[in-house]
């Protein structure tokens, strides 16, 4: 039995995973977290989870075919190894959680069903209605009371994250957090710390996210030196219901299950929905991407409603932009069995009945593909080598991050069903490295480390219940400071704006040092702890914006429409063909530039100091994205020649280098 | 730039309590554990689509009570927004219910003039709005609400299931650990141990556990002995679920009020469950008397 103490920041979907497997692993775990983790922010995903099975596999799938999904998808930002990893592992997490009692829907056989999800053609996600990532957390909670109740686990909920404790020689030690209570302070060593922390949409001020994606422990890891991978990548989800408190989340599911978006070709179209005839309604996702219909991937389905409501003016309502999400076409039945938890939410929120009028709808900020930067050790099948001390292990020796909070999985755009996946996995994964990590060397951190950091905290506490006369109010500037990051941040990128709002974030950050709080108590105080998650979200602002500013090109969820590539013009083929071939050259010349990895670290100044990284793209060669591209087939066309003559190439130098050596 | 829907601006111009303008609110504070508890009123903007949650975040932005004074935010729990995690349940005109989906246009109707915001009853208040449910946590422990599974490495496939079993079971499975049945239930009554100076963390945490294991285990943790007693694997530690659900605090001291089902914000059957359960811990213990 292994040995040692870890402690677990964060009790979703891959803290629990991780909490599960390092106490079967005979790990003693302490698990902290904001809430009681049974209402992680992993209850909100709906729609399900990804995986290769029997019954694709029969219709020509693989575990091959659902790494390329999910590297094309993600516009091949992703170091590939790890992908591949998570790839194959699908089935047997899908089995396990299966085993753990999950009710997910049921065939008439009693297999497991399958629907449909973006950015693939086969039916590979298990759902349990429209609540899977309830379902998924509950299970792995259920396990980890288990081993709670066997003394192996010790939770601390309702406890905040502060910083981690780092030794001289720069690692990590454990950490030191707050009781949210008592407002106490308690350190915490530990042989490793692992951050679950889930995205950071609070930046965003309103999004799909829960109250408690603020990215404060992500930021409190990277303003103590950890890099920050891929920042500027945040998927807005295409679909979601606008709300003044929280934009909600209206799955992908709905459009697996076969829902259609349109919007009426009048624009602005009085009459009801209903009213409308087929021929006088632009199902415009169907018509520009035959292929993919309703589930081309988030980032285009996003952009394209975006568009359709802003540049072309389409949008349903005049002062309030949205498009139809039309379900009233499905059964009833079928539609309360598969997909009922969205469409309560719907109608308990909005108060109309999503089965009888088409869904108003419109995008909204959803995932952070970026996090923390984290490490693999690439085994020699290609994927990533179980038990390795590097795996998921962050740019501080002996603090780790999994699930949302790393950069690792879904590149520059995430595709639905797949986070489900991500997050279990890496929290899986991570136990035996884990467990390798602290086998060696038994942790016996000075414990002067831990009051000089235990000091820290209480200042910066202090000082900010100790703040008065104060002009600016935290919650006002947070309102301020997600409206700008929405406005500049999200679906459309411009390097103008982005200058002008990284001034204003510093400017915000400034103010934020003049707040003053309405609570100046020592018990329960929400308003101190909001404020300080607050001052944290700005270096986590800065790295979008710097990262999104000089990544002068369009990939998944970042696109700058004075970078972006149009398709073919021409119409004679002659020309087309050159067309395709300056494209070509084009895609190639970008991919040598911005095929990498954005690695932001805290600078002693606040500013993000940004590098870039090269990605392993050994498995999986580069190729152009070109779901719905105007003359896509002929680019198509001209890169397979491309890849043929190279590969000829190539044959033909070693068959001379052979020749040589004879 | 996705243009941040200012709820200003949405379409619900018609809407009764559009006039109104101001949303008046009373709450119901306590500072601390073992404090007084005292009434404070507020008023804060309407706006068109408001619940609970945005009127307590204007509290919160405010910070000042309808009298002018200074007040410190209203605490209170919170964290989806969208019915899905349990966190705040607080009793809205004096029902227990979930404050993100309690809409204010719907609770004027109710009540018009004022929405009055109390803590849960059947747990000790931490602070203003904001509760200790860890009870409600430890039942399920109590109860054994997993699937003793072997571990974690790979064994294939869970059972065959089939969609009629499915659909009975996911149901059940959506309890969120609200509280709102519990806080609803007569026989639920408020158990609040509070540490002595002379008592260490330890000892107090172990008492507080003893009363919880003689306080009754109430409807959610019920239906999840049902749910996994009901799992093909689950129910290879049924006769345990079934010990605990007839000890002290067990199912018996169901009233059969049914409050319970009434108020739960997922509508899970809990009286259906509640009644299997008997129905199983009656023969449970019928045989165990004849297997002695």
């Amino acid at each position: 039995m292994a040995q040692g103490r870890v402690l677990v920041i964060g009790g979703g979907l891959a803290g629990l995973a991780a909490t599960m497997r390092m106490a079967e692993l005979g790990v003693a775990v302490d698990l902290v977290s904001l809430v009681p983790v049974k209402r992680s922010h992993s209850v909100c995903a709906q729609g399900g989870i990804n995986s290769v099975n029997a019954l694709t596999r029969q219709q020509g799938d693989n575990e091959w075919k659902h790494f390329d999904d999910t590297i094309y998808g993600g516009d091949f930002l992703q170091h590939q190894p790890p992908v591949k990893e998570m790839a194959d592992w699908g089935p047997r997490i899908i089995d396990l959680m299966d085993r753990l009692g999950v009710p997910f829907n049921r065939t008439p056989e009693g297999f497991r069903d399958q629907r449909r999800f973006g950015g693939t053609l086969y039916k590979r996600t298990a759902f349990a209605g429209a609540t899977t990532g309830q379902q998924l957390l509950y299970a792995l909670d259920e396990q980890v009371r288990r081993y709670e109740a066997e003394g192996r686990v010790k939770k601390w909920e309702f406890w905040d994250f502060l910083e981690p404790v780092l030794d001289d020689a720069g690692r990590c030690r454990g950490a030191i957090c707050q009781d949210l209570v008592t407002m106490k302070f308690h350190a915490f060593p530990a042989d490793a710390v692992i951050l679950a922390t889930g995205g950071c949409g609070l930046v965003y001020g309103r999004s799909t996210m829960s109250m408690v994606c603020t990215g404060s422990a992500v930021s409190r890891a990277y303003q103590a030196g950890a890099a920050y991978g891929n920042g500027e990548f945040i998927q807005v989800h295409p679909t979601a219901i606008p709300g003044a408190d929280k934009l909600r989340l209206m799955s992908e599911s709905a459009r697996g299950e076969g829902g259609r978006v349109w919007v009426p070709r009048k624009s602005q179209d009085a009459r009801d929905p209903r009213e409308i005839p087929e021929a006088e309604r632009f199902y415009f996702l169907e018509e520009r991407y035959p292929k993919y219909g309703n589930l081309v991937p988030r980032d285009i389905a996003t952009r394209e409603i975006f568009d359709i409501c802003t540049t072309e003016g389409l949008s349903v309502e005049k002062d309030r932009l949205c498009v139809y999400l039309d379900l009233t076409h499905l059964s009833r039945e079928m539609l309360d069995r598969k997909l009922g938890g969205i469409l309560e939410i719907y109608e308990k929120f909005q108060g109309v009945d999503p089965r009888s009028v088409p869904m108003k709808i419109f995008p909204a900020v959803h995932y952070s593909m970026g996090g923390l930067w984290v490490d693999y050790e690439r085994s020699a099948n290609g994927g990533m080598e179980e038990g390795a001390v590097r795996n998921q292990q962050t740019s501080i020796p002996g603090l780790y991050a999994i699930g949302e909070c790393d950069y690792q999985y879904h590149g520059a755009n995430r595709l639905g069903a797949n986070s489900l996946l991500s997050c279990i996995f890496s929290g899986l994964f991570v136990a035996p490295s884990i467990v390798s990590a602290t086998g060696s060397k038994p942790a016996s951190a000075e414990s002067r480390l831990f009051e000089a950091a235990l000091r820290r905290q209480e200042q910066r506490h202090e000082s900010l219940l100790s703040k008065r006369g104060g002009d600016e109010n935290p919650y006002a500037l947070h309102q301020d400071l997600g409206s700008l990051m929405t406005r500049v941040a999200t679906v459309v990128r411009r390097n103008e704006q982005l200058v002008a709002a990284y001034g204003e974030v510093c400017d915000l950050e400034a103010r934020w040092r003049r707040c003053s709080l309405s609570d100046s108590g020592n018990w329960t105080n929400q308003n101190v702890v909001f404020t300080k998650s607050l001052g944290d979200m700005f270096p986590i602002a800065k790295l979008i914006l710097k990262g999104a500013l000089l990544r002068d090109e369009c990939r998944g969820a970042h696109f700058k429409p004075a970078f972006s590539m149009p398709g073919i013009a021409a119409t004679d083929p002659v020309e087309q063909r050159r067309e395709a071939e300056q494209w070509c050259d084009r895609f190639e010349e970008n991919t040598r530039k911005w095929l990498k990895s954005t690695v932001a670290r805290h600078g002693a100044d606040g500013h993000p100091q940004i590098s870039y990284e090269d990605i392993d793209t050994s498995l999986i060669p580069p190729r152009p994205r070109l779901y719905g591209l105007v003359g896509g087939d002929v680019i198509e066309e001209v890169w397979k020649e491309r890849g043929q003559r190279q590969a000829t190439g190539v044959a033909a130098k070693a068959a001379v280098a052979v020749g040589a050596g004879v | 730039m996705i243009q941040a829907v200012s709820p200003s601006d949405a379409e619900h111009d018609s809407e009764p309590h559009a006039a109104a303008k101001t949303v008046h609110v009373r709450v119901l504070r306590q500072d601390a554990p073992g404090q007084e508890s005292y009434w404070e009123r507020h008023a804060v903007p309407y706006e068109p689509n408001m619940n609970v949650i945005s009127v307590l975040q204007k509290i919160a932005e405010r910070s000042r009570a309808e009298d002018g004074r200074q007040v410190a935010p209203v605490a209170w729990d919170c964290s989806c927004l969208e019915e899905v995690c349990g966190s705040c349940t607080m009793l809205v005109n004096g029902r227990t219910r979930m404050a993100c989906s309690a809409l204010v246009d719907r609770l004027l109707e109710e009540s018009p003039g004022e929405i009055e915001l109390r803590p849960m009853s059947k747990f000790p208040v931490v602070r203003d709005l904001k509760v200790d449910r860890s009870r409600l946590f430890h039942a399920l422990e109590r109860v054994k609400a997993w699937v003793p599974v072997d571990g974690s490495y790979d064994h294939g496939a869970g059972p065959r299931i089939s969609p009629e079993e499915q659909e009975d079971a996911y149901p059940l499975s959506t309890c969120m650990s609200c509280g709102c049945c519990l806080e609803a239930c007569p026989q639920y009554t408020k158990i609040e141990a509070v540490r002595r100076d002379d008592e260490s963390e330890a000892d107090f945490e172990q008492r507080r556990t003893a009363a919880f294991d003689r306080g009754f285990i109430g409807a959610h943790a019920i239906s999840q002995a049902v749910l996994f007693n009901g799992h093909p694997t689950g129910r290879m530690i049924a006769d345990e679920r079934l010990a605990s659900l007839t000890a002290a605090g067990g199912i018996q001291q169901c009233g059969n009020a049914q409050n319970c089902v009434a108020v739960c914000p997922k509508h899970i059957p809990l009286t259906r469950s509640i009644a299997r359960a008997g129905r199983a811990a009656t023969v449970w213990a019928i045989k165990k008397l004849f297997d002695r």
